[in-house]
């Protein structure tokens, strides 16, 4: 059977699904990145290996912010910017959605969506309030795991008022509130309805949100989150089965439609990449002024990716080393 | 010979260096724009001016270090904080400890005299046959680069070998600037103009159009633009930029000396969505939109410097442009803040929704055709 994978490389987390050619979902995975796409990358394909077993990998996709890297590193037949990958997953799912809230470790996004194709969207620019890592955050600082914070913030039954324009003053009124008297509930329910609001008034702002919406990303698990969404909306959010790796689905959905329009076979890398030795590395390059920091990848020694450098000099340079082992001297 | 400087927008310094060359000075040009120039220039700005004041201080401290005496900056009047840049460079730099003269030279409105003086004191050839010379030197030079960008953003697009078009760009910058006499500056413009023109390209391909508008600085300067020209032709992508320096020269700055009603025009455009100058190019920018929707671009992308005035207020009226007239636009606000990686996410999610938006007009399926850069 030909099967395709869905890579979504993520601030926080890594995902992995395994889709067949009727866009079946297989197998899917959300493995926390810990600062290390590559490692993670790695672990997450030795995990899904039992699935792909005896079938043909026949498309590959990456998304995230670490699309480039890993696209490069698996050999990918489509790269592609989260945003279209969300909303190619939602459309597949729910093909007369209008609105997407998408919420993930670091990025929160809007995508308006009119008469099946994305007709605007935006994205956090200044502030990651209200992300999963600020949650997460807060969770620790209350001694619970990011669930059970969602699970209080709903019983909260009379929210606090929380300051939510800035993270860290958000916590500094949290903590303020705490020692007023507040129950806990309470100031979490403020602090997800905060959130919310900061949601809707940065990137909702002269963006009508229509139903159906659809609320995924690591998030969208949230209880009080997405009950302070509903309140605010005056309408229930859809929360899709695999709302967590929706990115990861929707760049495999896009690789599968590519692989089977075209001729051509993937160019996957295999599954070597599992067990071979990956470094990465940076150093400065002081070329000029810009000082790019240059990132580079290694495959049992060999270069196979530079990244990074504005102008290309260091880029450039794989593909005539391609298959020469460690003739770069790089500093 | 005294040294002179001026801050960079875009490939300006070419003719600047000429026109300073010609009028007896000794000009040093900036370094080009890097992250250091940023950060020398964001440590002694305030926090909430705009971006383009800051790195014209990074400009400033870098030409200093290379020896420059002088600066020369352009000034104005209008709602648009530009207008007063010079002088608050000036304390900026004078507080930070530099010892330069700092010269700002506005448009006559008021006082044609005092500009002459001006003049007279900072050039040191100053006669009319002098200026008239220098003058014109340095427009066939801007009209040339202009002339040049403008197919180049064409040819880009659809150009068989990526990148091919930027590198002939980068030697023609090169050779213009180090062309002295009338006849070569010619013979180089014409030569470059005829490469571009035998670039091989793409038949077949119908690239997307999208016009480019907003803050002339962002738009102007690709140092600061994530290189947004190049890096849309690379993607396959006609873009139009609407700001050309010697258009700007031409309809704006010497218009708006003899013809009071010069801004006609635009606002007859961009009734009903907004009815006044407010100030930058922010009319230009409703304006542009406007017409792009009416003549059935793809979309358009608007540039500004983040607490820019005059494009908020575009901003505001661009959602009802967008919606009348079914014109698709994005809006990236940029400063030292502002990531790579944030800037390329949002407009290749921008080029996927407009290739969509395309196919969908044309009666396509959604999510048949997705871009393929």
């Amino acid at each position: 059977m030909k099967l395709f994978l869905g890579i979504d490389v993520g601030s926080v987390s890594t995902n992995i699904v395994v889709i067949d050619g009727n866009g079946q979902l297989l197998d899917k995975l959300y493995i926390r990145s810990r600062g290390n796409p590559v490692g993670s990358v790695q672990q997450g394909l030795a995990t899904v290996l039992k699935t792909l077993k005896g079938h043909e990998v026949a498309g590959v996709g990456t998304t995230g912010s670490g699309r480039q890297l890993i696209g490069t590193l698996v050999g990918a037949d489509l790269i592609k910017n989260e945003i279209t990958a969300h909303a190619v997953a939602c459309l597949n799912l729910v093909p007369d959605v209008q609105t997407i809230i998408e919420i993930g470790g670091q990025d929160s996004k809007l995508i308006v969506i009119r008469d099946g194709i994305v007709s605007d969207f935006a994205m956090n620019t200044v502030c990651a309030a209200g992300t999963g890592s600020f949650l997460d955050q807060q969770a620790a600082r209350l001694n619970m795991d990011v669930g059970q914070l969602g699970d209080m913030a709903a019983q909260g039954e009379h929210p606090v008022r929380i300051a939510g324009r800035c993270a860290v003053f958000a916590e500094s009124d949290m903590i303020h509130k705490q020692q007023m008297g507040h129950k806990i509930e309470d100031i979490l329910a403020g602090l997800c309805r905060a959130l919310v609001r900061n949601f809707l008034s940065n990137l909702g702002k002269g963006r009508e949100i229509k139903p159906p919406v659809i609320f995924q990303g690591g998030v969208a698990a949230n209880r009080g989150i997405r009950l302070a969404f509903e309140e605010a909306l005056g309408f229930p959010l859809i929360i899709p089965e695999h709302y967590d790796v929706m990115g990861a689905l929707g760049v495999a959905l896009l690789a599968r439609d590519k692989m089977l329009a075209g001729e051509g076979s993937s160019a996957f890398k295999g599954l070597e990449i599992v067990d071979s030795a990956i470094e990465t590395g940076s150093f400065d390059c002081d070329g000029c002024a810009n000082q790019c920091e240059v990132i580079e990848l290694r495959q049992e020694g060999m270069l196979i990716a530079c990244l990074g450098d504005k102008c290309g000099k260091w880029s450039h340079r794989v593909h005539y080393t391609q298959g020469v082992r460690e003739t770069v001297q790089v500093g | 010979m005294l040294k002179a400087t001026f801050p960079h927008i875009g490939n300006s310094y070419i003719p600047f260096r000429t026109l300073l060359t010609e009028l007896g000075l000794d000009p040093v040009i900036p370094p080009p724009i890097t992250q250091r120039t940023i950060s020398l220039g964001t440590q002694i700005a305030p926090e909430f001016a705009c971006f383009p004041l800051k790195v014209n201080l990074g400009n400033y401290i870098e030409a200093i270090e290379k020896g420059a005496e002088m600066i020369l900056m352009a000034g104005g009047v209008g709602p648009c904080r530009f207008g007063y840049y010079g002088e608050v460079q000036r304390e900026i730099l004078r507080d930070a400890g530099y010892s330069v003269e700092f010269f700002v030279l506005e448009a006559p409105k008021t006082h044609p005299r005092e500009l002459w003086e001006k003049i007279k004191r900072v050039f040191p050839r100053h006669r009319a046959p002098d200026l008239l010379r220098a003058v014109r030197k340095a427009w066939v030079k801007a009209d040339a680069l202009d002339r040049f960008d403008r197919m180049a953003n064409h040819v880009r697009a659809r150009e068989e070998k990526k990148g091919e078009v930027s590198r002939l760009q980068n030697r023609f910058y090169q050779q213009l600037d180090q062309a002295d006499s009338m006849g070569e500056i010619r013979r180089v413009a014409d030569g470059f103009l005829e490469e571009l023109k035998a670039v091989p390209v793409r038949k077949e391909s119908q690239p997307l159009r999208i016009r480019l508008v907003g803050e002339i600085y962002m738009v102007l300067e690709p140092s600061v633009n994530f290189h947004i020209e190049r890096v849309l032709g690379e993607m396959g992508v006609d873009v139009e930029r609407t700001i050309y320096f010697t258009d700007w020269v031409k309809e704006t700055l010497l218009k708006s000396i003899y013809d009071p009603n010069w801004r006609e025009p635009l606002l007859a455009v961009a009734r009903p969505y907004l009815k006044n100058f407010v100030g930058g190019h922010g009319l230009e920018t409703v304006a542009h939109t406007v017409e792009a929707g009416v003549n059935r671009y793809d979309g358009v992308i608007q540039l500004a410097p983040f607490t820019c005035m005059p494009e908020i207020v575009a901003m505001q009226v661009l959602p009802a442009v967008s919606r009348d007239l079914d014109i698709p636009y994005l809006t990236l606000i940029i400063d030292e803040h502002a990531a790579e990686a944030g800037i390329m996410t949002r407009l290749e999610a921008f080029i996927d929704l407009l290739y969509y938006h395309r196919n969908s007009q044309g009666g396509g399926k959604a999510g048949e055709a997705v871009s393929g850069y």
